[in-house]
């Protein structure tokens, strides 16, 4: 695991297998959450913490695990840690697990981490497990941001509760609703599917497509 | 609206035979043609609301349709797309969107709802022919953002100046429109004279029902739109109506307020007729009609809303690509007749 691979594992979270932007999962979470940055961030980091610590507990259990009933194993480690998010939010950020209520144990079955539970940990060993956990999530909570700093700026005129724009400005309430998420999300996938078509073209032509079938 | 290139522009003789793929009787008509019609048909009813409500409709309906020009040709400029403003359609979007404003809006209202209209509804979906909602209805709900807003009906006849950006509180006169009544359970205190010409508060170009059935009386004669969606659409919101009335004793009366509140004649004959987003046989027509209809009366009966035409033809539209499906004509001698 040198830093060159690290490097193009984080190009892969971030970029052209985000799991938001590209990959589409995590969709409910990724709209219900994102009203405000605070939110959003919230979400993402609790993601991201689970996602790291299950993928290193099952890649560990990887050998043991029967195959028959993984997806049950894996949904019994998942929740062991999402309880460990929970209840740490909890009690040193009450309101940010207030806000985000119901959505911090329904992480439980966000599919990106039984995605990478399934594609990734179950097949490598420990330390790319972690390091794909780590650059998963935060492709998560940068998309979350992304649209959270969007609907937030235009849907309220503020960001992380700042106010941005002057009086003037009446927020278009439209962009709060499901509804704004839904188009809000629609556009910011057109714009990178659009810088990453002509990348994958180019990566095409460069080395085949070897790079769509891990992820 | 449809902007079929192929299906030509002039009729042309060539001197030799020429072989190419049908359709090979062409007529002279374009998107421009027809867009110019729809703009005839509108001008009534715009010229009335000049009449109500001064000349503040006359510019927001201007505001928007430059709204609607300049960002389409925008957005086109910025994605490298051929520009086609010239054909009307955003004009007609402009003119409609305005149509459907309370004459109190500040001027960026139609700003922001032409860009919505036209870059996320429109251009976004590949633009004229490609949107799968009615830009402009889409780009009315959108700016339900700002209720207050786009709720500020002021009476007739109370005039508002025309230049000024945003309208003064107090130039307002705050005033019910026949279906909020109607929603409290009672008839509006306007005369039935008055709800058919339109001398009532509402939007810009849905007051009077008249004048927007003379425009589509004259889509019909040249044959822009067929009857088959207003008549269905209005057909079957004035059955419902008559059958379930919810205000005063008459059924009839009922019947007849509900009809000419609201946006629904100018929706049923401008906005659910347009071709990109309505069925194309005959049949589908007919059930996209009656199914507009049974959504608006639902809408108005049981919504959080008094209004309910532009979410009926919304949700209708999405339905169109399986309407098409379901009632896709027989190829002639596909099918015999005594085949399973």
């Amino acid at each position: 695991m040198n830093g060159k691979k690290i490097l193009s594992q984080f190009k892969k979270g971030l970029l052209t297998r985000n799991p938001v932007f590209v990959q589409l999962l995590g969709m409910c979470s990724a709209l219900a959450v994102t009203t405000t940055v605070v939110n959003a961030l919230g979400m993402g980091l609790s993601v991201t913490a689970v996602l790291i610590c299950s993928n290193v507990i099952i890649s560990l259990l990887r050998n043991i695990i029967p195959r028959q009933i993984r997806i049950a194993s894996y949904i019994v480690i998942i929740s062991g840690f999402v309880t460990v998010v929970e209840m740490l939010l909890e009690a040193f950020a009450p309101t940010i697990s207030k806000s985000l209520g119901l959505f911090i144990p329904l992480i439980v079955v966000n599919c990106i981490i039984l995605a990478r539970a399934e594609a990734y940990a179950s097949k490598h060993e420990v330390l790319p497990s972690a390091i794909d956990g780590l650059t998963m999530g935060v492709g998560y909570t940068v998309a979350l941001v992304v649209l959270a700093f969007v609907r937030e700026l235009f849907g309220s005129g503020t960001v992380l509760g700042f106010t941005v724009f002057g009086d003037w400005y009446k927020p278009a309430s439209m962009l709060i609703s499901p509804a704004g998420a839904f188009i809000t999300l629609g556009c910011i996938i057109a714009v990178v599917q659009k810088f990453l078509m002509k990348k994958e073209d180019r990566d095409f032509k460069k080395e085949g497509s070897e790079g769509k079938l891990n992820g | 609206m449809r902007n079929d290139q192929n299906v030509s522009t002039r009729i042309v003789t060539p001197p030799l035979l020429t072989v190419s793929p049908s359709p090979h009787i062409k007529k002279g008509i374009t998107t421009r043609g027809i867009m110019i019609d729809v703009v005839i048909a509108l001008l009534p009813a715009l010229v009335w609301s000049i009449y109500v409500f001064g000349f503040r409709s006359l510019s927001v309906v201007l505001v928007s349709v430059a709204s609607c020009v300049i960002f389409e040709a925008l957005f086109e400029l910025i994605i490298r797309k051929p520009i086609t403003v010239f054909d009307f359609s955003a004009v007609v979007s402009g003119v409609l969107l305005g149509f459907n404003m309370p004459v109190t809006v500040p001027l960026w209202i139609p700003i922001v709802g032409g860009a919505f209209a036209m870059i996320i509804v429109k251009g976004i979906f590949g633009g004229i022919g490609k949107n799968i909602v009615n830009p402009i209805l889409a780009a009315r709900v959108f700016l339900f953002s700002w209720t207050d807003i786009i709720n500020n009906f002021t009476a007739p006849m109370s005039k508002i100046s025309a230049l000024s950006f945003s309208v003064d509180s107090a130039d307002i006169v705050a005033s019910a429109t026949p279906l909020s009544s109607m929603k409290e359970g009672m008839l509006p205190d306007i005369s039935l004279v008055d709800m058919v010409i339109g001398t009532k508060s509402g939007c810009i170009g849905e007051i009077s029902g008249l004048l927007i059935a003379v425009g589509g009386i004259y889509l019909l004669a040249r044959k822009v739109i067929t009857w088959h969606i207003p008549v269905a659409y209005i057909g079957t919101v004035m059955l419902v109506t008559f059958l379930f009335p919810m205000a005063g004793d008459d059924a009839v009366q009922f019947m007849l307020y509900q009809t000419f509140s609201g946006g629904l004649i100018l929706g049923a004959i401008f906005m659910a007729t347009d071709y990109v987003t309505s069925p194309i046989t005959e049949t589908g027509k007919l059930i996209f009609g009656v199914g507009c209809g049974l959504l608006t009366v639902f809408i108005r009966y049981f919504g959080g809303y008094p209004e309910g035409v532009s979410f009926a033809i919304l949700i209708m539209n999405l339905l169109v690509g399986y309407i098409d499906k379901f009632t896709k004509p027989k190829r002639f001698g596909g099918v015999t007749k005594d085949a399973k």
